[in-house]
């Protein structure tokens, strides 16, 4: 039954994963920097990778499932293009992350934890990231903005959105051209 | 090799990030160019200085000059005036750097005042990725010297012991104690474990040492590596901290290069391996025996103590697990010796502390000053005090596992000893100041919901008890609080403080009992009547 159930598609991704995991086999315990590498290859962790991990790995798939949920870097659901992610440490929140928060989501429309219908966005909170001087920030993809007021964060969400707008007809004017 | 007669550093940080530390370097590089100077004047980038809302930060080597709130469009005079002419450009602001670095008093108030540096003392002023400047500032000296005069292990540790050097995560224990309890454990294999999981609310010193002077934490777990008799060493960082973990995996291989780690380092005979682990973020795996399983590949749930980690720890082999700012102390003990330490600090404290400063004061960043400094010092001196002239009401020391005080308590000193007699911890180092407008009722809910949201529900206390202070926490910060809800709350983090298995379920009491205790009004006002008064 198991074994039916569990078609993994051969293609690059998965080629790439089994790799990683072959090159790790003599480490103990590689079951985490497996995961990390998974993330990075699929972008989320579908229990059908997760199946994968843990046949590979000789281990069962409640385990590999059980760290899949207790990090908070792993993810089961695809997000979209590009995170949002707030901070919401002590000295984010005493200078009013939670204000910010609630900008941010009836900016976009959705609830901390969702992804945009379009794709572009999900909306994410995280604990302390170190930047506390900055209070309060967000880190949009790896880059942190600090500072913030509702207002601001809003406007760096719609700059984005605008900047990618604008890179795309540039992208298509120039297929045009080019042909 | 060239040689270049000044090297400029650029200190990067979201900080600096922000402000435009990137286009400052470009230009610099174009400008530079323009004037056939790069051949001369070298740019670097460098760790974080630990200042915030100062701008673009620029340091002038070897005239040491830094400048600040630097702007692309200042360059070209920089390099006319002071690059070329060696004159200090007038209508910039400037300190030395050794107001800052080391500590002959600067400015009498903010960061940039005097500090005592040991852990951070080349945090921003070498380039973190270059091991030939990290030698050349007194690097890997401790490791030599143990070396060349054939220490033994035990000496080693008796060094430490002597140093009075206690763990700066946050619990205070001995570290040369916890060494010898390795050393003397049962068994060939020992690890040790560098706690770079810094994930304290409100604490980013770890992170500055890791970006900064990567190579200080190489040297200390060698140290520690040879004077417990371990062989392999893991560091485990935070996942988020991606410069940390790139500069220490540069460090580490320049370092494996060099013979300064590896296999027979120095030709002792001694080989010692390192490798950095990423965490995929849980709050709990700051806790050791989390760290572990963590390590191990599985959920960072803690493990029932005893046994401990010296006996029991990576693998059920006795491990050393050290945070960073408690190894980053090692090299200096070793090279100047233990009497050196003990001359500062307090007594039964010696040293310095990292103190990360926040929230609503004048300055928020980062200083390294003696343990037993008042917190006054604190945040009025360092921190400037209090933001648009408003009034103090409070400050969180130590991160969400921390205590809330009042003005009452502003004179206190901050090391463990002190902090402990006024009902206080000082966790991280983490100092998160609070004005007049601030709701701690507020407060408390946040770090409620922190806990109940981090706690990983392992044992009955801690997942419960999360729970139950959160619901009492948010209705009282909605202003429907009732009638006992304070008495409530505070039994319920008694019995977590008694019952849970590991720091995080038993230390929901801090920031529970100091702010009733101190800010009992607060509660009463917020919560109707749930505090009797």
């Amino acid at each position: 039954m198991e074994a039916q159930a569990l078609h993994i598609p051969d293609n690059e991704q998965y080629r790439e994963l089994k790799r990683f995991i072959d090159a790790s086999r003599e480490v103990p315990g590689p079951l985490i920097q497996v995961l990390h590498r998974a993330q990075k290859i699929f972008g989320y962790l579908p229990l059908e990778v997760q199946h994968f991990v843990a046949r590979e790995l000789n281990v069962s798939l409640s385990r590999v499932f059980g760290v899949v949920t207790f990090y908070n870097f792993f993810r089961m659901d695809p997000i979209g293009d590009h995170i949002v992610n707030m901070c919401l440490g002590t000295a984010c929140h005493v200078k009013g992350a939670s204000e910010i928060i609630k900008a941010l989501e009836k900016e976009l429309g959705i609830q901390v934890g969702g992804t945009t219908a379009d794709r572009f966005y999900t909306l994410s909170t995280a604990r302390c990231f170190g930047a506390c001087g900055l209070a309060p920030v967000l880190m949009l993809d790896e880059e942190v903005h600090g500072r913030l007021n509702p207002q601001k964060a809003v406007q760096i969400l719609r700059e984005m959105k605008a900047r990618t707008a604008a890179a795309a007809r540039e992208g298509v004017v120039k297929d045009k051209e080019e042909k | 090799m060239s040689v270049f007669r000044t090297h400029v550093l650029l200190p990067v940080d979201e900080g600096t990030a922000q402000a435009g530390v990137f286009e400052v370097k470009r230009r610099l590089e174009k400008e530079l160019q323009a004037r056939k100077l790069q051949g001369e004047v070298k740019v670097l980038e460098s760790g974080s200085v630990g200042i915030v809302g100062r701008g673009v930060i620029l340091a002038v080597y070897p005239d040491r000059m830094v400048y600040f709130n630097i702007h692309e469009d200042d360059i070209p005079r920089i390099i006319d005036e002071h690059l070329l002419k060696g004159r200090v450009v007038a209508g910039l602001e400037h300190a030395p750097v050794a107001a800052m670095a080391a500590g002959t008093a600067g400015a009498r108030v903010g960061l940039t005042r005097e500090q005592r540096r040991i852990v951070l003392d080349k945090a921003w002023t070498v380039d973190p990725e270059n091991i030939n400047e990290v030698l050349a500032t007194g690097g890997y000296k401790a490791l030599e010297r143990i070396f060349t005069e054939k220490s033994s292990p035990e000496a080693v540790i008796e060094e430490i012991k002597k140093s009075g050097l206690r763990g700066r995560g946050g619990a205070g224990f001995p570290t040369g104690m916890k060494w010898e309890f390795t050393r003397k454990a049962a068994g060939e294999d020992k690890y040790v474990i560098c706690n770079a999981d810094e994930g304290e609310p409100g604490t980013f010193k770890d992170r500055l040492i890791l970006e900064g002077d990567p190579h200080k934490l190489i040297e200390a777990m060698t140290i520690a590596g040879y004077a417990i008799g371990a062989s392999r060493g893991f560091v485990y960082i935070r996942g988020e901290y991606q410069l940390s973990i790139e500069r220490l995996g540069k460090a580490i291989a320049q370092a494996n290069e060099y013979g300064l780690l590896g296999k027979n380092i120095l030709e002792s005979g001694f080989s010692f391996e390192l490798e950095i682990k990423k965490g995929a973020g849980a709050y709990v795996c700051g806790e050791e025996t989390a760290l572990i399983e963590s390590l191990e590949g599985k959920r960072g749930n803690p493990r029932v103590k005893p046994p401990y980690p010296v006996t029991h720890g990576l693998w059920q082999k006795p491990t050393a697990v050290n945070n960073v700012e408690t190894l980053a102390n090692v090299p200096a003990i070793i090279a100047n010796g233990a009497e050196w330490f003990r001359r500062i600090g307090t007594d039964k404290c010696p040293g310095t502390k990292v103190f990360t400063i926040l929230g609503h004061v004048e300055y928020p960043g980062l200083v390294e000053t003696d343990m037993g400094t008042p917190l006054r010092e604190i945040i009025f001196g360092y921190g400037g005090g209090i933001r648009g002239g408003k009034k103090f009401k409070a400050a969180l020391l130590g991160g969400a596992a921390g205590v809330f005080l009042s003005e009452k308590l502003l004179d206190v000193r901050m090391d463990f000893e002190s902090l402990k007699e006024n009902k206080a911890v000082l966790g991280s180092g983490a100092v998160l100041v609070m004005d007049e407008g601030t709701s701690i009722a507020d407060m408390l809910f946040s770090i409620a919901k922190f806990f109940a949201h981090e706690s990983c529900g392992q044992c009955a206390p801690c997942r419960i008890g999360t729970r139950q202070i959160l619901n009492i926490a948010y209705r009282i910060r909605q202003g429907n609080g009732r009638a006992g809800d304070a008495e409530t709350m505070l039994r319920l983090a008694e019995t977590m403080f008694k019952s849970s298995l590991c720091p995080l379920g038993q230390s929901l009491i801090m920031p529970v009992r100091s702010a009733l205790e101190n800010f009992k009004e607060e509660f009463a006002l917020a919560g109707g009547q749930a505090v009797k008064s």
